[in-house]
């Protein structure tokens, strides 16, 4: 598979939140704020790519038999690695995301790239797959985070310079000065909706993409599907 | 026997889990041993900073992590209580009690002087609502500075609801009313077990 496929493919052809529909635990929990989105996906852009290329690695000896327990083994591996690490050197941050690390282990997303590229392709292919697919998933929660944390709270970035460090202050900016927020969409209920708009702005592109493509040419028709 | 019928046969398949099994249990040995000093580190610095965090600066020289006694309260239990001094001699208690709110147990930690004054209140954890019941944390509202200087003898425990003289939160009784009473039941358990808290070691 081409590179520039495996790119398309995670940020937006196969986006695990916006085309696959994967990974709906962290998509819902955490997005309140856009930090904590950005988080979230950084930290599991990390899991993937690190447990894509182990996968990969190992895809000559496992069978097909026993690989899903392997496969998790070595995601679980990971996952607790970077837990490990978190708490140890960034334990800000893991105050924070601590709760949720844990998770990344039952995140669809991981043993399904696991299964559907990385026990198939080289462990190069399968790394920048990885990492495409995380920046698509990070792409997607912090967009989800950004719309909530507007509504909900006023505010954008909230508490970034704790994720990305001091330098990153500059990021933090309360957009609604003087505006009390929007309960609703911090909690589950407002996650729903901005996804639901989110898929909602992701299918109009693609059908105003289709309909140039195929504008008014009947000859072409059948390969734009119904 | 070649490769191929050997890959199918069921011992291929349990030694293959024997082996990966015990590759990750390594890797996690080793990471943990790794990792295990500084964690502790961040952690005891955790616990400094908000034990710090409920006394006013300079109220205490020496290092609460280390002058901890354990006083059971009178459900039997454990509770771990740092004692401040200064210049050898005692000045207060910090620890931390807890009481149900509106979505699940608050845990505060209250420091107290020795004469039975709140000095600083911080909840450590909890599962409010966020936008409502959240102004309990000291990073969101000033709500909890209001239990500063006040003792068994000079307030009403209570939220202004209830007669107290404590303010709620519009839309949020239950949570002010928990920490409120966890605060008051720090006090109690202060007045009730002076003795003990204040023993020399």
């Amino acid at each position: 598979m081409k590179t520039k496929d495996i790119i398309r493919n995670g940020l937006w052809d196969q986006n695990v939140v916006l085309a696959q529909i994967l990974g709906m635990c962290p998509t819902m929990a955490l997005t309140s704020t856009a930090t904590n989105g950005l988080g979230m996906g950084l930290a599991t852009t990390a899991v993937l790519v690190v447990s894509n290329m182990a996968v990969s690695s190992v895809r000559g000896v496992v069978t097909e038999q026993v690989r899903i327990p392997v496969f998790i083994a070595i995601i679980a591996t990971i996952v607790t690695l970077v837990d490990l690490g978190l708490n140890a050197w960034m334990h800000d941050l893991y105050k924070v995301l601590g709760l949720y690390i844990a998770l990344i282990v039952a995140n669809c997303a991981i043993l399904g790239r696991a299964e559907a590229f990385a026990c198939k392709n080289g462990v190069l292919a399968s790394g920048a797959d990885g990492l495409f697919m995380g920046l698509g998933f990070t792409a997607a929660l912090t967009s989800i985070g950004v719309v909530r944390e507007i509504i909900g709270s006023g505010t954008l970035f909230s508490q970034a310079s704790l994720l990305l460090g001091p330098h990153f202050a500059f990021l933090e900016t309360r957009v609604l000065p003087g505006y009390g927020g929007t309960l609703m969409m911090i909690l589950p209920p407002g996650g729903f909706l901005t996804l639901g708009l989110l898929l909602a702005v992701r299918r109009r592109i693609e059908m105003r993409r289709d309909a140039r493509h195929c504008g008014g040419v009947v000859a072409q028709a059948s390969h734009c599907g119904a | 026997m070649n490769v191929a019928a050997l890959r199918e046969g069921i011992s291929y398949q349990g030694v293959l889990l024997a082996l990966f099994s015990t590759l990750t249990a390594a890797a996690l040995v080793v990471a943990n041993g790794f990792t295990a000093p500084a964690i502790h580190t961040a952690e005891e610095q955790d616990l400094e900073a908000s034990l710090r965090q409920v006394l006013p600066a300079g109220f205490n020289d020496n290092n609460l992590l280390t002058d901890v006694v354990r006083v059971k309260d009178s459900t039997g239990q454990d509770v771990e209580v740092h004692r401040a001094s200064k210049g050898g001699t005692q000045q207060g208690a910090v620890f931390k009690t807890s009481s149900v709110g509106y979505a699940g147990p608050i845990v505060v930690l209250v420091g107290i002087s020795r004469d039975g004054a709140v000095q600083g209140v911080r909840v450590l954890r909890h599962a409010e609502t966020p936008g409502l019941g959240d102004k309990i944390e000291v990073a969101k509202s000033g709500w909890v500075h209001a239990f500063e200087g006040k003792a068994l003898s000079n307030a009403r425990w209570l939220v202004k609801k209830d007669g107290g003289d404590f303010d709620q939160f519009a839309g949020a009784t239950i949570t002010p009313r928990g920490v409120v009473k966890a605060v008051k039941e720090a006090l109690e358990f202060h007045q009730a077990n002076h003795a003990a808290i204040y023993a020399a070691h």
